[in-house]
């Protein structure tokens, strides 16, 4: 409220001097404000307070229907994204659909093809589980020359909900798989009819065909009214506005598994069906574009996930990498779930190089940028997982380490 | 004749009390539903309609249709930079590769899929199936896959061997940050 009393103190300094406004000031200043003036009413859909302002960044491109938005990652606390924060990729706009009239057909190479209303599904047994969501291409700015500033815009294509539907291993066993079936094949209802090639093996695992999102349906653009959720799995095969299950016994190599989200080698091969997403992890304070206000105490922290299972330990560096200690790990810590943790710091005012380091349940450490890029070459565009160092400066200032 | 109708018949009935045997959930689709949106096409041309056109008749087609995103030759537009659909051919192992049709993609009939169901981007699911043959075959003759009179229809496209067919590999991680 300091604003804006203070906007009406000034229109009322105003008012007095020019004699103008008095009349609906006067009245009107007394019970409006002050510790003893009732509160706003009931109200049927919540929303947050009006000082709070965190925002998915926008990209700066002109046709908004492709593209995607990030997370504000250094402004979200414990490990759950707020689903009107989670990440958006779209492909072709967010479609509006009615989920009366929504259908999941599954059919090919099963005993019985099966199509399903929303109603069928919401009967069916349901489960429940929190995993992460992370675009192949998050962090992808970081590969190479061109640099993203702040944690949003290098690691906000990640999120974190509970997600809540029908196991996808028990739709298929409804319909029945024929014993020659090896994969699915997922497609969206949003115009561009989204579809992806996804292994059986991992569909008769732990896909779930998701209606729920953090306790209430899903959000449009996270493919209301029905998507696939495939925990550690890169995002774009997590199909969304869900329509379609074809089983069948090959691949289509579709363009988005064909012409996209493969990745460049220096031989100039590309790998396919690099579906995985390896641990990674990145501080979120101090990281780029924030400002330590002087010396003294700071909780660093950050998110760590592995697309392989549960994050086991997380080593934080202040000097560039030279030394590491654990940083404590906060529960829950699920496996294929954001997992938060958090280092104790005392900051002396001497430039320091911020990072983290993850180690899943696997043994798979986080690699450095450099590791990658000496593999992988500087084209591999997507699943980039390196090390992020930000830097401290004397100032207080956080920016990218060459900036 | 009349005993494949009666069948047809028959499994539409069954198809109406039809539901999942362990729950008893949902329903068997009718053909005409599973036709309405099975429209997917395999690698080798499964999947491909009737239809068929020439890079001749697509040139009209991508001009009005395409070319305001793609660019009048298919360069790809000021934005989004990354859709150029020609060129490339050989930089796929230098510092900068240009992925475009041309270049990339190992399949020809997987381009038919993706501009049937997904382009004009602001009008998806427009064009006749003749368009997307004759849209199709003039992309492939910018890239010079095929002639400029050839006719692409279902066999034809199955039969073209792009350039980057045998450019993909398995996924190979861990490959970097191995287990210590
Ligand atoms: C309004 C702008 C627009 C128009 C018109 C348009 N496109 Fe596109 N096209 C795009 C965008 C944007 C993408 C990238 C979409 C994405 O990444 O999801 C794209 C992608 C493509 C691709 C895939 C490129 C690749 O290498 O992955 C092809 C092929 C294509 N368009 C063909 C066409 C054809 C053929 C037409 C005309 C019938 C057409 N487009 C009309 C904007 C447009």
């Amino acid at each position: 409220m300091a604003g804006r009393s203070s906007r009406r103190r000034f229109l009322e300094a105003t008012a007095a001097l020019t004699g103008a406004l008095t009349s609906c000031k006067r009245a009107a200043a007394p019970e409006e404000e002050g510790p003893r003036r009732i509160g706003k009413p009931l109200r049927a859909y919540g929303e947050r307070s009006e000082f709070e302002k965190s925002l998915r960044a926008l990209p700066t491109t002109k046709i908004l229907e492709v593209g995607q938005s990030y997370t504000p990652l250094a402004e979200i606390y414990g490990i759950i994204t707020p689903s009107a924060l989670h990440y958006e990729r779209l492909h072709s706009g967010v479609p509006t659909i009615d989920p009366d009239a929504h259908r999941l057909l599954i059919h090919g190479m099963v005993e019985r093809p099966l199509i399903f209303t929303m109603d069928d599904l919401r009967r069916l047994p349901s489960v429940s589980r929190i995993c992460f969501i992370e675009c192949a291409g998050n962090s992808h700015l970081g590969y190479g020359a061109k640099d993203a500033p702040t944690v949003q815009l290098s690691h906000g294509l990640v999120s974190c909900s509970e997600w809540t539907g029908v196991s996808l291993s028990l739709l298929l066993s409804e319909a029945g798989v024929d014993p020659g079936a090896k994969w699915i094949l997922a497609e969206g209802a949003d115009a561009a009819k989204m579809q992806r090639s996804i292994p059986l093996e991992k569909a008769m695992d732990d896909i779930i065909v998701a209606y729920g999102q953090n306790g209430e349906a899903l959000r449009p653009e996270q493919g209301y009214p029905l998507r696939l959720v495939i925990p550690g799995w890169e995002g774009n095969a997590n199909v969304k506005w869900l329509r379609r299950l074809k089983v069948v016994d090959q691949p289509y190599r579709t363009r988005d598994e064909a012409s996209k989200y493969t990745d460049s080698m220096p031989d100039g091969t590309a790998r396919e069906f690099t579906f995985v997403m390896e641990a990674k992890s990145v501080v979120t304070f101090p990281s780029g574009g924030q400002k330590l206000a002087a010396p003294g105490f700071y909780e660093i922290s950050g998110l760590a996930w592995s697309g392989r299972g549960r994050i086991d330990r997380v080593e934080v560096s202040t000097d560039g990498g030279t030394t590491w200690q654990a940083a404590g790990l906060s529960e829950p810590r699920l496996p294929m779930a954001l997992t938060r943790f958090l280092l104790p710091w005392r900051w002396d005012g001497r430039e320091a190089i911020v990072q983290s380091r993850a180690t899943d349940e696997t043994g798979y450490v986080q690699p450095s940028h450099e590791a990658l890029v000496a593999v992988r070459g500087a084209n591999y565009e997507y699943h980039n997982n390196g090390i992020r160092p930000w830097k401290v400066r004397a100032d207080g200032s956080v920016t990218d380490v060459a900036g | 004749m009349w005993l494949v109708r009666s069948a047809v018949v028959a499994a539409t009935c069954a198809a109406l009390f039809a539901q999942s045997p362990k729950y008893g959930v949902g329903r068997t689709p009718t053909p005409e539903e599973i036709a309405a949106t099975d429209i997917s096409v395999l690698p080798d041309g499964t999947g491909l309609p009737e239809g068929h056109g020439t890079a001749a008749d697509g040139r009209e087609v991508y001009a009005r249709r395409c070319a305001r995103c793609h660019g009048p030759k298919g360069e790809g537009g000021d934005e989004p930079k990354q859709s150029p659909l020609v060129g490339g051919r050989g930089s796929l192992k230098t510092p900068k590769p240009l992925k475009t049709v041309g270049s990339y993609w190992p399949y020809a009939p997987t381009v038919w899929d993706y501009v049937n169901r997904a382009m004009p981007l602001d009008r998806p699911g427009t064009l006749t199936h003749n368009q997307v043959y004759s849209v199709v075959a003039f992309i492939l003759s910018m890239n010079g896959i095929i002639e400029e009179h050839e006719v692409l229809d279902a066999k034809a496209l199955a039969r073209i061997k792009m350039p980057n067919r045998d450019g993909f590999v398995p996924d190979a991680r861990p490959d970097v940050g191995k287990k210590r």
